[in-house]
């Protein structure tokens, strides 16, 4: 069977970001923005969806690594097309940057081993910087295609795929395994199926398990399919000094709230008048 | 050893890409404050008047790695030849341009050295550090700034205990600047074959299609700037009458060019390019941090907004509130009256 990897995240909304979400002293209130399944994440779980179209004979597992709450994203690429779960949670994870984190998910992806291929977003809107793909990449020896925008083809040995750059598109050919990151000019991913949602309704991690006032317990028993595996620190043999905070090599030194150095402005409106006017200063200064 | 390194990448014409001299600019500073040298890394294919091109910026040392196979760019031999070198010198600071090259070269091999690098910094400076758990104090690093969290706060980031210290830069964060015309360095060529193995060139690039630059918004005198407040593609359209009027090139925000208003090659801010304009017009533009990184270096700024208490009016010399349907067509109309 052809193994496909997805990873994804959870990240705060930072696009729809709201007057409440900075505190009074300056900090970031996580609670004031809601966590939303990382844009690009759909886009690689898309293609994802797509190689199995074409191999059939394949298998989608997501990896997530997050808080216990990050299961919901697990859950809805279930609902639209994956297979299996895997959410790798663990308070000493906590104040990863990108090193830590590929470590962590390099660690879990060796447990996942064999694979064919593992895809995941270009980045994650809460910080921008496209870097735990390569870098998961890298500590896997797996060649890596960046900014993926279309599969071109697929078969056992090797995938082919469009990538889109800063200034035009690239098609490159890598024999398999490889690590595949998904830019958001790739297709959009397709909508929950209804005969899934149904199917992965009670899907849970044993953390939602213990905590749920029904037991569902007998249920997971008997379908295997609804166990999201949840995988801690210990469980993925990882050096400790190399996850969370400790294995990060860059420190956040100074965060500032953004305050504005108010210039003078001159406050015009629509009129006729106030519009006229700004036009004449600009010519008279010869800056238009 | 422990000097300051540049990749510098070669584009589409085989010279030095120009976001590589803007960090070769800035890396003759920080390695001037460090007392340190500047050595650039150039992986590439017969690239065009190194030397010539390089020197005038202060580059102490070009290491070329020369070899038909090293064009177009490909991420395993590049990662190859940067970390064996990296492993060699080892640099105290490398810079790498946030562009669709280093954002995938850098990563890789920053993994491969364990080292820390933060991603698309708007500044770059020098300064102390002390760890308030430990206590420890370090010297003279690397302080990496950028917006973070969707651009609410700006992070400064540092690699107190591994080096390199390593940050990527968008184009036009940092400004070009000719050193001394006459200064001169040493180039060592590296020996690629010892460098790379075949097994590095498993990945084949089977098309390419680059267009060339067709929006030259980073030099341009005058831009005309849309967000999202400018509602739809059709409504771009005032913005491109009065840029053509005027001799300006037409801008755009993130947020209105994920909304497809406008192309991706207008987009100022922080995951854009920077500009330093003239006269930057922003029309309907909220001003969130991740733009004015790009744009706040204006020399005159005009915001354009229904909205009074927009962001963005903080910065600008003119706020015109009212709605641009209405200002862009009477600006034209005045400056073609007034231009008679």
């Amino acid at each position: 069977m052809f193994k496909i990897i997805v990873l994804v995240k959870q990240v705060p909304d930072t696009r729809n970001v709201g007057k409440d979400a900075m505190k009074a002293d300056g900090t970031v209130n996580r609670a004031a923005l809601p966590a939303i399944f990382n844009p690009e994440d759909l886009n690689a779980l898309e293609m994802a969806i797509q190689m199995k179209d074409r191999i059939k004979d394949a298998e989608i597992t997501v990896v997530s690594m997050g808080p216990g709450r990050a299961a919901e994203i697990i859950r809805e690429s279930l609902y639209r097309g994956a297979d299996k779960g895997y959410l790798i949670s663990d308070m000493k994870f906590a104040g990863a940057d990108t090193l830590a984190t590929s470590y962590t998910l390099s660690m879990a992806l060796r447990k996942l081993e064999p694979y064919n291929v593992v895809i995941c977003g270009r980045q994650a809107i809460d910080g921008d910087t496209a870097q735990v793909g390569p870098q998961t990449a890298e500590k896997l020896s797996l060649p890596q295609i960046t900014y993926a925008e279309t599969l071109e083809a697929i078969d056992t040995e090797s995938v082919t795929v469009k990538r889109r750059l800063e200034r035009g598109v690239e098609t490159v050919k890598s024999p398999l395994p490889c690590l595949i990151t998904v830019h958001s000019s790739a297709a959009p991913c397709r909508p929950r199926n209804a005969k899934r949602t149904l199917r992965f309704k009670r899907a849970l991690t044993p953390s939602e398990l213990q905590a749920s006032s029904t037991d569902y317990s007998a249920m997971l028993e008997s379908c295997s399919y609804l166990r999201i595996r949840e995988w801690s620190a210990g469980d993925l043999q990882a050096e400790p000094q190399r996850l969370g905070l400790s294995g990060s090599p860059t420190k956040v030194k100074k965060i500032e709230n953004v305050v504005l150095a108010h210039k003078d402005a001159k406050m015009l409106t629509a009129a006729d008048a106030d519009v006229e006017s700004v036009v004449v200063e600009l010519m008279g200064e010869h800056i238009i | 050893m422990r000097n300051v390194f540049v990749y510098c990448e070669v584009n589409e014409d085989g010279v030095i890409a120009d976001v590589s001299l803007e960090l070769l600019s800035k890396g003759r500073k920080l390695a001037a404050a460090l007392g340190l040298k500047l050595e650039a890394l150039v992986i590439g294919s017969d690239v065009k008047e190194l030397e010539k091109t390089l020197y005038p910026y202060g580059v102490d040392v070009i290491h070329y790695a020369n070899d038909k196979r090293l064009f177009p760019f490909s991420t395993l031999p590049h990662a190859a030849i940067t970390a064996k070198l990296f492993e060699q010198e080892k640099p105290e600071i490398v810079l790498f341009g946030a562009t669709s090259v280093g954002r995938d070269l850098a990563p890789r091999v920053a993994s491969k050295l364990t080292a820390g690098l933060t991603a698309d910094c708007t500044s770059l400076e020098i300064g102390d550090h002390e760890d308030v758990k430990t206590g420890k104090k370090y010297e003279r690093l690397l302080y990496q700034i950028r917006p973070a969290f969707g651009g609410n706060i700006i992070a400064t980031i540092v690699n107190p205990e591994t080096r390199p210290q390593m940050a990527t830069v968008r184009e036009g964060v940092m400004k070009k600047e000719i050193f001394d015309a006459d200064y001169k360095g040493i180039i060592k060529n590296i020996d690629v074959t010892e460098f790379v193995n075949d097994t590095d060139f498993i990945c084949e690039i089977i098309d390419r299609h680059i267009e060339a630059q067709k929006v030259n918004i980073k030099g341009a005198q005058i831009i005309v700037s849309g967000g999202y407040g400018v509602g739809s593609r059709e409504n771009f359209k005032l913005l491109y009458d009065l840029a053509e009027l005027i001799g300006g090139e037409v801008g755009a925000t993130r947020a209105a060019v994920d909304g497809g208003f406008t192309e991706h090659e207008r987009q100022i801010g922080q995951t854009g390019v920077t500009v330093r304009p003239k006269l930057y017009i922003a029309c309907g533009i909220s001003g969130s941090v991740q733009h004015r990184a790009g744009m706040d270096q204006s020399s005159k700024i005009i915001s354009i907004n229904t909205d009074k208490d927009a962001p963005l009016n903080a910065i600008a010399d003119y706020v015109i509130v009212g709605s641009l349907h209405e200002v862009l067509p009477k600006m034209v109309k005045y400056y073609k009256q007034h231009s008679k």
